[in-house]
């Protein structure tokens, strides 16, 4: 392989907030721990961003309560709002983030979210953000007149037409649609909307889009998924990735993977970016970092938590097990791990999971405690250090273009984004790392991204040039 | 859980309809900025915080999920729940009042982005039920439209679902106990259990209980009392008709009414009706009842509708000229006879209306 990374960036690194709402790794039993709902929390989390110069704001989606043992799970963060009708209210109190809203692609129409992300995109002058997920989960269908209508196996082919759908609705307004004066015949010129239609195995639908483009045309597309499918779904569709590989070598890989992806997509090979998610635990020394990490690490996975965890692949109460002893000597009750915590347990064999896991913490001399503890660190430890250390080793990043940013997960809500806007931020622009103003009025400008691909017309010469050179 | 105390109704209700430029067809063409420019949130900032300081008790957002070809007028629209949401937090006392489908879209999603919405403002959210059930919206989405009369039962279901759903977490459903560990007590959320003709909703919803308890619920008279409404919006043909057809929306059982008012007013010197016709020349206003003339005719025309109805929705023919004729000359005058009063800052919408914040159907008694 070349240096696809080195080339793919351009210096600097971006941040992005991920405010997760439901959770297990947001601290809630410390007094600092603020509401997960008002909106006071939303406002102070995206305005601390901005003044950090941020690039993106992200909000989750769950359209389900997750269960535990047949029960509500009890022991996380749970609850938030709407993601769009958040980012809307924000998109009023602030002037350059972008916010970006994870909406999936098995409960909602093209005709309706399409129109919806077109509003927040004009709402906000062209911030506007969708990370696209998808589900198969009959149980979250429960909520919705659908019900489980999807097959596991279909859910990239459902979102794949979702997509081209959605772009076709974007961009069924002809440029100039509107009227130049207030003299014009029309508000909108005759014959000015193409009829969107479609008929697939997914959707048989006629839209008449509602909306005209954005100051960015359409609104930038995140995506998440990281099996093979997820990534050459991300490359034929996306403009960013937000990734689950934030370890710098690692990160390397993946982005040589994803650049190797993207050429072959037929796309420049910068034309992907990549945030992966991160954690920072940061003080003004190493060891000052260091016991806050520890404490954060025993304040997110409490006795209760750790027994939880496993009872939720054994199928079965666990509470005659000791948090502070060895993993259960029995096995597990159910074949498959259950979908209610969401889908990143489905489906795996409990037994052999169990299994591994036993031999593993054994392996390892850790406790149920120590096991659960180290298993849902979020990618890895985290970005653990002094303000400094971590300054450089941010800047490693950007020298290399392993990433073009990281999308940083607050431990802590509403105040876990101070102490990097007001010590680490400083650091990495003595660095020349990081912006010192935005660069351009929209998201797509400040995240470096092309126009949108079904608004690009041919590539130009000097893009094809560049990606013959690293291909 | 008790409902709380009833709350005084201290006030006949104003509330005005911000949409486009305003309600007549041809109001781009003397709106105060280029028609490329309505499409954004800074229209709305103007809008909706000139209403906000004029006094006005609630703004409404009319909605569309379909474009009409046929008219020279504005063809598009900001969807209305993410106009209201962007209004929240720039406004103080305002009562923010979307559209929202109740047809083809999803229950849950409406429900819970309304609650959204209810936390963004501070407890100042309604939803105003519409039930349009046209073929092009149905083919939109894939579907066929509802036979002919099931409309306002399948609206009056999502609304049900919805009021089940915000209900589906007590108020008191976080707990935060350090203690055991627990962040929710599961025995307090509640799953909504809905099961409609048409679709069925599990629940629990994902966000917890309206700042409000359950928001205040705007419906067309026509959907009254199939739908479970708090406020029911009158329309009639002539002004004369609004007294007659509010009594009878009282009747129906709606605790409170609004009568629905086009209105167009006498303007920096030029007559009302010339401005009406001047308008009309590019586009035909076809509206309900309507009102033409001067301000103190209007303070005189709402006086008077007043001894038969809670309050009315106003809808402007041109924000840009009428907003500030209301603003200036009507509302300082209907405030100065003490039959309206402005909203406080802090009031939520429920107590601008003098609802009480209702029990939870879920809590044990």
């Amino acid at each position: 392989m070349t240096n696809h990374h080195r080339i793919a960036g351009n210096g600097q690194i971006q941040f992005g907030v991920f405010f997760q709402g439901v959770n297990h790794t947001t601290v809630w039993k410390d007094a600092q721990s603020g509401s997960q709902t008002d909106f006071e929390s939303f406002r102070r989390v995206a305005q601390t961003a901005e003044r950090g110069l941020f690039s993106a704001f992200f909000l989750g989606e769950g359209l389900r309560l997750r269960e535990h043992l047949g029960k509500i799970h009890d022991l996380d963060v749970v609850g938030r709002p709407d993601a769009q009708t958040a980012l809307a209210a924000l998109a009023a109190i602030t002037t350059n983030i972008g916010l970006v809203a994870t909406q999936n692609t098995t409960y909602n129409d093209p005709a309706d979210l399409a129109h919806r992300l077109a509003s927040l995109d004009l709402l906000s002058g062209g911030r506007a953000a969708w990370n696209i997920v998808t589900t198969d989960n009959a149980w979250t269908g429960a909520n919705f007149r659908r019900g489980g209508f999807l097959k596991h196996e279909d859910r990239y082919v459902r979102a794949e037409a979702f997509v081209q759908t959605a772009k076709a609705i974007w961009d069924s307004w002809a440029d100039g649609a509107i009227a130049g004066s207030r003299n014009d015949p029309r508000w909108l010129r005759e014959d000015a909307i193409a009829t969107v239609k479609r008929q697939d195995r997914s959707f048989d639908v006629e839209i008449t889009g509602r909306l005209p483009r954005s100051s960015q045309q359409h609104p930038v597309l995140f995506q998440a998924g990281d099996s093979p499918d997820g990534r050459d779904f991300a490359v034929r569709n996306a403009d960013v990735i937000f990734s689950a590989h934030p370890e710098l070598e690692d990160a390397k890989k993946f982005r040589d993977d994803i650049v190797a992806r993207t050429l072959k997509a037929g796309r420049p090979a910068d034309d992907v970016k990549i945030f992966p998610g991160q954690e920072f635990i940061l003080g003004a020394t190493a060891a000052e970092a260091e016991e806050k990490h520890q404490w954060v690490r025993s304040l997110q996975v409490g006795p209760e938590t750790a027994i939880a965890y496993l009872e939720q692949f054994w199928g079965r109460t666990l509470t005659e097990y000791d948090p502070d002893g060895p993993l259960p000597d029995i096995d597990p009750l159910v074949d498959v791990t259950n979908p209610t915590r969401g889908n990143a347990f489905h489906g795996k064999s409990a037994k052999d999971l169990a299994a591994q896991w036993r031999a593993d913490a054994k392996e390892n001399g850790q406790s149920i405690r120590q096991f659960v503890a180290a298993r849902s660190r979020l990618n890895g430890r985290g970005l653990v250090g002094s303000y400094d250390a971590i300054a450089d080793k941010l800047a490693e990043y950007a020298h290399t273009g392993a990433v073009d940013g990281f999308n940083i997960t607050p431990w802590i809500v509403p105040g876990g984004l101070d102490d990097i806007v007001n010590e680490l931020v400083p650091r990495l622009q003595d660095r020349g790392v990081y912006r010192t103003e935005y660069e351009g009025t929209n998201l797509r400008e400040n995240l470096g991204l092309r126009a949108p691909l079904t608004r690009r017309g041919s590539l130009t010469s000097t893009q094809l040039t560049e990606s013959e050179e690293v291909a | 859980m008790p409902s709380t105390p009833v709350p005084e109704f201290r006030s006949r209700v104003i509330a005005v309809e911000l949409d486009g430029d305003g309600a007549h067809p041809a109001s781009w063409r003397k709106a105060h900025h280029d028609p490329q420019a309505l499409l954004g949130g800074q229209r709305i900032r103007e809008t909706v915080q000139a209403a906000d300081i004029a006094g006005f008790h609630v703004a409404t957002f009319k909605d569309s999920r379909v474009v009409d070809p046929g008219s020279t007028g504005i063809a598009g629209r900001i969807d209305a729940i993410q106009r209201a949401a962007f209004a929240a937090p720039i406004t103080r006392s305002i009562g923010l009042v979307p559209e929202a489908g109740t047809i083809f879209t999803e229950p849950f999603h409406v429900a819970t982005q309304l609650a959204s919405l209810d936390y963004s403002s501070l407890g100042r959210a309604g939803w105003l039920v519409t039930a349009d059930n046209t073929a092009k919206e149905a083919r939109s989405v894939g579907r066929t439209p509802l036979p002919e009369g099931e409309a306002a039962s399948e609206a009056a279901d999502v609304v049900q679902a919805s009021r089940r759903l915000w209900d589906s977490w007590e108020d008191d459903a976080v707990i935060r106990d350090v203690a055991t560990g627990r962040y929710v007590d599961r025995d307090k959320l509640h799953y909504a259990d809905f099961d409609g003709e048409r679709f069925s909703v599990k629940g629990p919803s994902i966000i917890p209980r309206p700042l409000q308890g359950q928001l205040v619920v705007f419906a067309p008279a026509e959907l009254i009392p199939a739908v479970e409404a708090d406020v029911a919006l009158v329309s009639a043909d002539t002004t004369d008709a609004l007294p007659q057809a509010a009594q009878a929306a009282a009747a129906a059982g709606a605790p409170r009414t609004l009568v629905e008012l086009d209105v167009i007013l006498d303007s920096r010197g030029q007559a009302a009706e010339d401005r009406l016709a001047e308008l009309d020349s590019y586009e035909e206003w076809t509206g309900g009842a309507r009102y033409v003339g001067s301000a103190e005719g209007l303070v005189e025309l709402l006086t008077t509708l007043f001894a038969a109805a809670d309050g009315v929705r106003l809808k402007p023919a041109v924000l840009d000229v009428d907003l500030p004729e209301l603003a200036n000359k009507v509302l300082p005058e209907l405030h100065r006879s003490g039959l309206v009063v402005p909203p406080l800052p802090g009031a939520t919408l429920r107590e601008t209306f003098g609802l009480p914040r209702p029990a939870n159907r879920f809590a044990a008694a």
